[in-house]
């Protein structure tokens, strides 16, 4: 159902007539037959999200579950509920972390939650392990969350809770957990780093840190642990009396008692995990802590149209073209866009608006990018860079154009000047795939490699180097010419053969599933909650000073 | 200014000192308005911004807040009369209301008592000579020992002869104070004892009288006035029959059931006790009546009672005004002819105490208050205001809710529907139990006696019942609501306001909040599964049953009411959370459910006083019958405080060994101070592991 867009009488400056930036958007035909074939489609997949997101929700098995609450503990989503401030949003971040990425195990949320939340009025990171799955061991995937985390915080200065329940790194996948260097030991390295940075780092030991693990409390600048639940020991009982013969009990290696009278391993001692989160949250609230901003802000308002609108415009068959102005108008306050440069290279749009009253510069797809599109594109990005405006990518695109004359213009360079300009960037980056994502395309709309502070996918979305069709296109080909050098051909059956698994493989690897699971982004969201999303997102971002951009050579 | 002049003639009084405090100061002080006649108020230090001090036209400070100190000092009041040139003081109730050497300093001074003269009140204020004086008069009076010995034996002695049950009264007692029942002879000594220590501390004064107690009677008195003049009348009968702990808490007038002959009689006989001693002013004889309307003279008050507006709202008239129209010398302003009945109408006293817990009188803030509205025949009497505080040293009365209509059936539909819009949170209140006990089918059959509240103990504190699970939804509503607002005022503060962060939406990505809410009713906890729904509405689920639930906050006054509708039935209802209890008023009734506070709080904070006792109320220490290593039973009294002009003994909680007594006789401990540890047992350590 249409929500009402509730739109409070704002007093705005005395302005001149027509001074406040143009609404956007159309009232769609809801009843056409397009509309509503790409409304059932996209609300088919945003079902299918919810379900599957419903089923990670719960964590562990049902038996882990209920042996993890016997004790006394609580699950670690509900840990994340009780700490921060009541009522108020949690940003998760990578839900579908680990789906269907091992053979024969299931690891929900990566056996990890994290996400961003307020804690005291404070936006921090939150990293709680899931002692359901596997006892909260770390998976490779786990240890690749836990990074992305930091670096999240590490970039937008969010102090850090780490919510500790983990047995350490998960021995079978030793390998991909311990050596390299965004593995295992690049968690601590960052917390010393962080802390160095004057960013927080704050360690709730409310179940086992074994070995590794231990560092976690130990490199934090303050930690709380549970007494008789919480552990902290470099070996744990059984590797010790292997070593020493010694026999010990958990509690008296390494249990509260331990560490908060005799060790000054942690600093607080806390009854049970409601005590130990309402600690956390009382050391949060005397990190002396204040949100700056860099960005000037207005009240707040509601798009004019309803976001479920959103399904019905964009839907899920990638071929059929749509208006990103009519996406831009689902999402930004009042449906305000100020347009910049609209009569040029209009293949993609860009211009100015707010979010939840943050000021933002949008860039979004409106088909292939060519010369003037790309040069637009790198414009836009220097004054959004130059103003200290945080940039949205709303990227849908096929790649630049391609051909004798395209080439001959040199899109290439015209291409590097936009890519350039989205690398060097240093003004917050967020970056939306609401549609397609392929080839140099992904790199002028900032993907995961040109560092956005957070890149989310629609259920819709598809990545890879180029569509599966044109690469199995081009592999026939390929093996065709390799053919007419033998002299022989490729017979029609050869040819779907040859194409059929190559389609299915970028099928299913370009999949958002595919993507999230490997972490390649920060989570697949629900088209309508983008604007809440980018709003939390931006408001997040703006706790880092927003820093100067320096800009490379541009090959002109 | 000639003393005979100020007693027997007529004298302007154009200015009149208040003698006391509360509701009977403004009371007087209302009707001085009125009157034209300016008005000074004494005020104690506990005292300073009452609602008394600010009604009147002027006030004076007598002190510090013991009344000892302050209200019962008579040089102070005398001085302060002088200072403000009034003419006449007004003693209201209580304190030196009834104080012979009072009025008899004021007539010295040359000041107007408004009262009765000194030997009426000596007459009337020692319970043995006013038998007497009664029997002489021919009024039937209860058999008891009324003599000068007050040796244990003699009096143990006189109980003996005239049989148990008896009361043991103190001679110059009232309201209830250094009086208790004895129903057989071993407790005869403890309860003498008791008796005098509160009648020393109330009357300085520790002689008692033994009665005969008589079983389910009704306590009727009658109103009557008396001038310079010679002349007398009554002003009918009123009921004060229910009672607890010996203190009245709902009155009536007229008597039900009384029958226009029995009337006649009953004020008949009391205008003659009243000119047995040249009664002035207003008085209040009081009769024991029994089952079959025959009345026993029992004692008379000389003072203007606190339930005088019932008889006010039968008869049409003002008796603090007749009080100062005598007491000017003028005549009596209506006949006996003259005087008519009309109508019925009831008092309801509103008290800050717990009935659950014995009556316990309570002090502390009126956090909220309100009231219904006043009209012609609804009479709020009250002396204070939302965000005063009912004090320990006084008593603990809050208001009186005074209701007429034309008949006993319409009078009580209508003290039910008032008492139903009294609202006070911050302490224990009566309200309702003022509420069961009025609808109680015995009281609405006029079938009182002042045995009421025991006979009838198990309908009128019934077993508290579940609340329904709609009034559970509006409770967790009322405090999701709450915390929304707080934190909106929060985020208007801050410089980031439109942060999606600051709102209270529960969102999450993908997935809905379902936010767990333990709420205690009565003695249960109940958890309340809050989901947040994506248009603002919550489901709430309380164990098998879902409700759609939302709805706003909305502030009308200073009172904050709760529109919601839960699945589809809207109401509106007045919300109050004060620290870990909401509070929900409807006219359906009030709900009261507790935010159980976590389990680290509570387990720290009653760490300290495990396996000991707490001091119930704000209160003195008066004697203490344990020392450090003693070895008591449970039920053994330990010690005795003095509260609220009450005793209560404080009782051993369980067998043990005395290891810390924390007061000494006469120091005061503060609510739930610990008063007594004792030695950790062996038991208690295997349970705290």
């Amino acid at each position: 159902a249409p929500r009402p867009c509730a739109r409070a009488l704002i007093p705005r400056p005395r302005a001149y007539h027509g001074d406040s930036p143009a609404r956007l958007g159309t009232q769609l035909d809801s009843g056409s037959a397009v509309y509503q074939e790409n409304y059932e489609q996209m609300k088919a997949l945003v079902n299918q999200l919810h379900e599957r997101a419903e089923k990670i929700r719960l964590g562990g098995s049902q038996k882990a579950r209920e042996r993890h609450i016997s004790r006394g503990k609580l699950l670690a989503r509900d840990r994340v509920d009780n700490l921060i401030d009541p009522g108020s949003p949690f940003l998760e971040l990578s839900q579908f972390a680990g789906y269907k990425l091992y053979v024969n195990e299931e690891v929900p949320a990566g056996s990890i939650i994290t996400g961003i939340g307020r804690v005291s009025g404070v936006e921090c990171m939150i990293i709680a392990n899931d002692a359901t799955i596997k006892g909260g061991t770390y998976y490779p995937v786990t240890v690749k969350k836990h990074l992305r985390a930091q670096e999240i915080a590490m970039q937008n200065r969010l102090p850090c809770i780490y919510l500790v329940d983990s047995g350490g790194a998960n021995l079978p996948f030793q390998a991909d957990t311990f050596p390299d260097r965004d593995h295992f030991g690049r968690i601590f390295y960052n917390q010393a780093i962080m802390s160095s940075q004057n960013i927080a780092q704050i360690a709730v030991v409310m179940g086992s840190c074994t070995a590794g693990g231990a560092y976690v409390p130990a490199m934090a600048d303050e930690n709380i642990i549970v007494r008789k639940q919480g552990t902290i020991f470099l070996a744990g009982p059984p590797l010790v009396k292997a070593a020493t013969k010694e026999e010990v009990s958990a509690e008296d290696l390494g249990g509260a008692d331990l560490h908060c009278r005799k060790s000054g391993v942690t600093d607080y001692y806390a009854l049970d995990d409601y005590h130990a989160l309402h600690l956390t949250r009382k050391i949060v609230k005397n990190l002396n802590y204040q949100k700056k901003l860099d960005v000037t802000i207005e009240p707040s308002e509601d798009p004019l149209f309803p976001a479920d609108e959103l399904y019905g415009i964009v839907g899920t068959n990638l071929k059929r073209q749509f208006d990103v102005r009519e996406v831009i108008a689902r999402i930004v306050d009042g449906s305000r866009f100020n347009e910049f440069k609209a009569l040029y290279g209009d293949t993609l749009v860009t211009g100015f608006a707010r979010i939840f009253g943050y000021p933002i510069g949008i860039i979004g797809n409106n088909g292939v990018l060519f010369s003037e599109s790309a040069k637009k594109g790198a414009h836009f990005i220097q004054v959004c860079c130059q103003r200290n405006i945080p940039l949205l990518f709303l990227q849908n695109i096929t790649g630049f154009m391609v051909g004798r004359d395209y080439e001959a213009e040199g899109i290439a360079k015209d291409g590097a000047k936009m890519v350039a300009a989205v690398a060097c960037a240093n003004v917050p980056k967020i970056t939306i795939i609401i549609g397609g994502s392929y080839g140099a395309g992904n790199y002028g709309m900032c993907g995961r490699a040109y560092s956005p502070r957070f890149l989310y996918l629609w259920p819709n979305a598809r990545i890879s180097v180029m569509g599966g069709e044109q690469a199995a296109s081009v592999l026939a080909t390929v093996a065709e010419n390799q053919r007419a050098l033998k002299g022989k051909q490729l017979s029609s059956a050869d040819e779907a053969a040859l194409k059929e698994p190559i389609i299915k493989k970028f099928e299913e690897e370009g999949n958002p599933y595919y993507s999230s699971a490997r972490l390649w982004d920060d989570g697949i969201i629900d088209p309508v909650d983008t604007r809440l999303v980018l709003g939390l997102s931006l408001s997040a971002a703006l706790n880092a000073p927003i820093q100067k951009t320096d800009f490379g050579i541009f090959r002109m | 200014r000639s003393m005979k002049y100020a007693t027997t003639t007529g004298r302007n009084i154009t200015k009149l000192l208040i003698a006391n405090r509360g509701e009977i100061a403004c009371r007087v002080i209302r009707t001085a308005k009125k009157m034209g006649i300016r008005s000074a108020a004494v005020y104690s230090e506990a005292d300073r911004n009452s609602m008394h001090v600010d009604m009147a036209d002027e006030a004076y400070s007598i002190g510090p807040a013991p009344s000892q100190q302050s209200y019962l000092s008579m040089e102070k009041i005398i001085q302060v009369a002088k200072i403000s040139a009034a003419q006449a003081i007004h003693p209201g109730y209580g304190f030196l209301s009834e104080n012979m050497e009072f009025a008899e300093l004021c007539k010295q001074e040359g000041i107007i008592f408004v009262g009765p003269p000194s030997s009426a009140i000596k007459d009337m204020g020692i319970k043995s000579t006013s038998k007497s004086i009664m029997a002489a008069a021919g009024v039937p009076i209860v058999e008891g020992y009324h003599g000068e010995d007050q040796s244990d034996q003699c009096l143990r002695e006189h109980a003996g002869r005239i049989g148990y049950p008896v009361m043991i009264k103190a001679v110059r007692g009232g309201g209830g104070k250094g009086m208790r029942i004895v129903r057989s002879e071993e407790e005869f000594q403890e309860q003498l004892e008791s008796a005098r220590r509160e009648a020393k501390k109330s009357f300085n004064d520790d002689a008692m009288l033994i009665e005969k107690f008589v079983d389910t009677p009704r306590h009727v008195e009658v109103q009557v006035f008396g001038d310079y003049h010679g002349n007398a009348v009554y002003l009918f009968e009123r009921d004060c029959s229910v009672q607890r702990r010996h203190q009245k808490i709902i009155e009536e007038a007229p008597g039900p059931g009384i029958k226009p002959d029995v009337r006649k009689k009953l004020g008949e006989a009391a205008v003659r006790a009243a000119k047995a001693v040249n009664y002035v002013g207003a008085g209040t004889v009081e009769f024991i009546m029994d089952s079959k309307h025959n009345f026993y003279f029992m004692e008379m008050n000389t003072r203007l009672q606190v339930e005088h507006p019932v008889t006010e709202m039968i008869t049409g008239t003002d008796l603090v005004e007749w009080q100062l129209r005598i007491a000017a010398g003028e005549k009596i302003p209506l006949s006996q002819e003259e005087i008519t009945l009309q109508g019925h109408a009831f008092e309801a006293r509103i008290y800050a105490e717990d009935p659950a817990n014995n009556f316990m009188p309570g002090a502390g803030p009126l956090v909220h208050l309100s009231t219904p509205q006043g009209d012609l025949c609804t009479r709020i009497e009250t002396g204070v205001r939302q965000g005063d505080e009912v004090s320990v040293h006084y008593d603990p009365m809050i208001a009186k809710l005074v209701v007429w209509a034309t008949d006993r059936q319409a009078a009580l539909t209508k003290l039910r529907y008032s008492l139903r819009q009294y609202h006070i949170v911050g302490l224990h209140t009566n309200i309702d139990f003022l509420l069961s006990l009025s609808g109680h089918p015995e009281f609405e059959a006029g079938n009182v006696h002042t045995d009421f509240i025991a006979q009838h103990h198990k309908e009128l504190f019934p077993n508290k019942k579940a609340t329904a699970k709609e009034f559970l939804c509006q409770a967790a509503l009322g405090l999701i609501l709450k915390e929304k607002a707080v934190s909106d005022a929060l985020k208007i503060q801050s410089q980031d306001q439109y942060s999606p962060f600051a709102s209270s939406s529960g969102r999450r990505l993908n997935i809905f909040y379902t936010r767990n809410i333990t709420l205690r009713d009565g003695k249960n906890n109940v958890a309340i599964a809050v989901t947040y729904n994506h248009d603002g509405s919550y489901s709430m689920q309380i164990e098998d049953k879902t409700f759609q639930v939302l709805g706003d906050l909305c502030n009308e006054g200073d009172c904050t009411y709760l529109k919601c509708s839960v699945n589809g039935v809207a109401s509106k209802t007045k919300l109050i959370i004060l620290e870990n209890t909401i509070y929900l008023f409807s006219m359906e009734g009030s709900t009261q459910i507790d935010i159980p506070p976590p389990k680290y709080l509570s387990s720290m904070s009653s760490g300290g006083t495990q396996g000991g006792t707490i001091a119930p109320m704000t209160g003195t220490i008066e004697k203490i019958f344990v020392k450090v290593g003693d070895k008591v039973k449970a039920g053994d009294s330990l010690m005795v405080m003095i509260a609220m002009k009450m005793e209560h003994a404080i009782k051993a909680p369980k067998d043990g060994t005395i290891k810390k007594v924390f007061y000494k006789e006469g120091s005061q401990a503060n609510r739930h101070a610990p008063l007594i540890e004792f030695e950790e047992e062996e038991s208690d350590k295997r349970k705290t592991e």
